[in-house]
């Protein structure tokens, strides 16, 4: 029963997913779909940065640099010509293994890349090896050293982006091949399979949803709930407080990760300014907007929020707006914004602020 | 069960405990008292983890737990309460009953997210678990009732639920009678003896002076970090020096 309880929204979305599809077909602004691909893309990194803020209080400002390891990553080693190396062991053994592939240039020139789905892997796997070694230690500490040392991290990744070759430097990556996940199913940016993505983009977020409201639901979800609810009590039933959050700040890196890899197959390409740090507090705002321990709201924000913003309508106050956001939610509605009731704004009398939990 | 050697603790200038030692016999129901600053909570502290003695040592059924994380002990074993009840918020008591059985389930992140059906039935007895002990501390009927908005006598029993549910050897109940009426308090006791007839040995730090003498095997009285008397509840009833320090304002009460 309680099963149908869980899926039964995701079933719900999808429907509305695949209306927003005939319609957007039918009515000629397909255009729209593109976005509505790469917010969906931005919205798998927020609900993964969701639980790690909701569940266990632990704030990241670095999910933007976890996104740019796997778009940087999985756009360098798909276009990188390794053809110079091709005697080292290393580069035999993925021959061997199938992970290279052999492509032509604009050009016309052979080059030597990595297949996407290693490409892809092993982005994810150094995100979250990357993860794991900034975790361990800060996570045994308490209070918000995670954001400190999350910022920092954020900033390195920005900086490597912008400064190493092989990334692109300011230019970054572009001619990014697509990602052929089966035969016949392609993750690229061209319009002939703009419906085709947006089916990717959205089963993906789907899953990942699923996986996400799986796990708050299980016994790891509830050790995770006690941990912000108070760490002495947790501790003192035996739930290993610095491994649950380890574990939970690696998986929302590793969704932020997939996010930036597939995104950036998409898109063809990736820059430095996905790993900013502004992009960090963005979804960061875009979290604490949608409620903290919310997935629903983070995973609607981030597809509203994110569409807006990529749709222009915030201009180049961009960056300005997403501040203002979270200051903004900050002060009237630290619960999210679907905490905000709207008959308060037509309330004439004063009512008594929420009692504690001491009666 | 427990054995404290020599234990020190310094906070800073302040010698909190000073050289206490004493022993929980298995089965065994034992309280710590003493006035206001005695260091009682202090110790109980030290025994669950949350402090690390400055030095002596604390052995828990013979393993030295010194330097070990409070999941470790209690994941040996050791289940406690808290003096200001901490229950989770946000989650009915009987989720937080339900937490209770962390040590003795396995279901990690991956059998987790992917919900897997060997994870199904692992749920399911701990929701059974969970709810036969509501049941035994009699408060059942507020299984779905978020915990922190129930009165403070309920929530006290919920705590107690959820120590018991990590099926403890040994019960650390950090004034299990504050902010209770006699009635309830008489009830506690009575408890703490089902309790212990469950085969759980039982540890408390009380202010309550009935239900010390009522239910303890033996005491231990401490004064400004010091022990200055461990015995029978009789024995400390007599004792001249306990009465002096510590019920000397009063003595009519605690004979």
């Amino acid at each position: 029963m309680h099963f149908l309880k869980r899926y039964l929204p995701i079933a719900g979305l999808l429907v509305i997913v695949i209306g927003v599809q005939l319609l957007a077909s039918a009515t000629d602004t397909a255009y729209y779909l593109t976005q509505l691909t790469m917010a969906a893309y931005y919205s798998l990194l927020i609900i993964g940065l969701c639980v790690l803020m909701g569940y266990t209080g632990q704030i990241s400002l670095g999910h933007a640099g976890f996104f740019a390891i796997g778009g940087y990553l999985s756009a360098s080693l798909t276009t990188y010509d390794f053809s110079a190396h091709s005697n080292t062991a290393i580069l035999q053994f993925m021959d061997k293994a199938g992970m290279l592939m052999q492509r032509q240039s604009l050009y016309g020139e052979a080059l030597l890349n990595v297949h996407p789905w290693p490409a892809c892997i092993i982005a994810i796997a150094v995100a979250v090896i990357i993860a794991f070694v900034l975790g361990i230690p800060v996570l045994k500490l308490r209070g918000h050293y995670l954001a400190m040392a999350t910022l920092g991290f954020g900033i390195i990744i920005y900086r490597i982006g912008l400064a190493a070759e092989f990334f692109g430097e300011a230019d970054g990556i572009s001619e990014v091949p697509p990602f052929n996940l089966l035969p016949g199913l392609s993750v690229n940016g061209d319009f002939a399979a703009r419906v085709q993505n947006y089916y990717i983009a959205w089963g993906l977020l789907l899953f990942g949803l699923a996986l996400l409201l799986n796990l708050i639901h299980s016994r790891v979800g509830r050790a995770l709930r006690s941990i912000h609810g108070s760490e002495a009590a947790a501790e003192a039933i035996g739930v290993n407080t610095a491994r649950f959050k380890l574990y939970t700040f690696v998986i929302s890196a590793a969704f932020a990760a997939v996010a930036g890899s597939f995104l950036t197959h998409y898109n063809g390409g990736i820059g430095p300014s996905e790993a900013s740090v502004m992009k960090s507090v963005r979804y960061v705002a875009i979290v604490a907007v949608g409620g903290m321990a919310n997935l629903w709201g983070a995973l609607l924000m981030g597809i509203v929020l994110n569409f807006m913003s990529l749709r222009g309508m915030f201009g180049t106050y961009d960056d300005a707006v997403f501040g203002v956001i979270l200051i903004l939610i900050m002060l009237f509605a630290p619960q999210g914004i679907l905490s905000v009731k709207i008959k308060h704004f037509f309330a004439t009398k004063k009512e008594s602020p929420e009692l504690g939990t001491i009666d | 069960m427990l054995e404290l050697k020599a234990v020190h603790k310094y906070f800073g200038g302040l010698h909190a405990v000073n050289e206490v030692s004493f022993k929980v016999e298995t089965g065994a129901i034992k309280a710590v008292i003493g006035p206001n600053g005695a260091g009682k909570t202090t110790i109980f502290n030290l025994i669950a983890g949350v402090l690390e003695p400055s030095s002596g040592s604390i052995a828990f059924k013979g393993l030295e737990t010194k330097g070990a994380k409070p999941h470790r002990i209690a994941s040996l074993g050791m289940s406690r309460t808290f003096q200001n009840i901490k229950l989770f918020h946000g989650m009915s008591a009987l989720e937080n009953v339900m937490l209770g059985r962390h040590i003795r389930s396995r279901a990690g992140f991956l059998a987790g997210m992917f919900n897997l059906p060997h994870t199904w039935k692992e749920e399911k007895s701990i929701r059974d678990k969970s709810m036969e002990l509501l049941e035994l501390l009699e408060i059942e009927r507020y299984a779905d009732v978020e915990a922190t908005s129930l009165a403070f006598g309920q929530q006290r029993a919920v705590e107690m639920a959820r120590a018991l549910a990590t099926e403890p050897d040994l019960l650390l109940l950090d004034e299990p009678a504050a902010g209770l009426n006699i009635y309830e308090t008489a009830e506690v006791g009575r408890l703490i003896g089902r309790i212990r007839d469950m085969g759980i040995t039982v540890l408390l730090v009380e202010h309550d002076m009935s239900l010390v003498m009522d239910i303890s095997d033996e005491i231990v009285v401490l004064s400004f970090g010091e022990k200055i008397a461990e015995d029978k509840p009789e024995a400390i009833q007599r004792n001249p020096e306990v009465i002096r320090i510590y019920l000397g304002e009063d003595e009519e009460a605690a004979a």
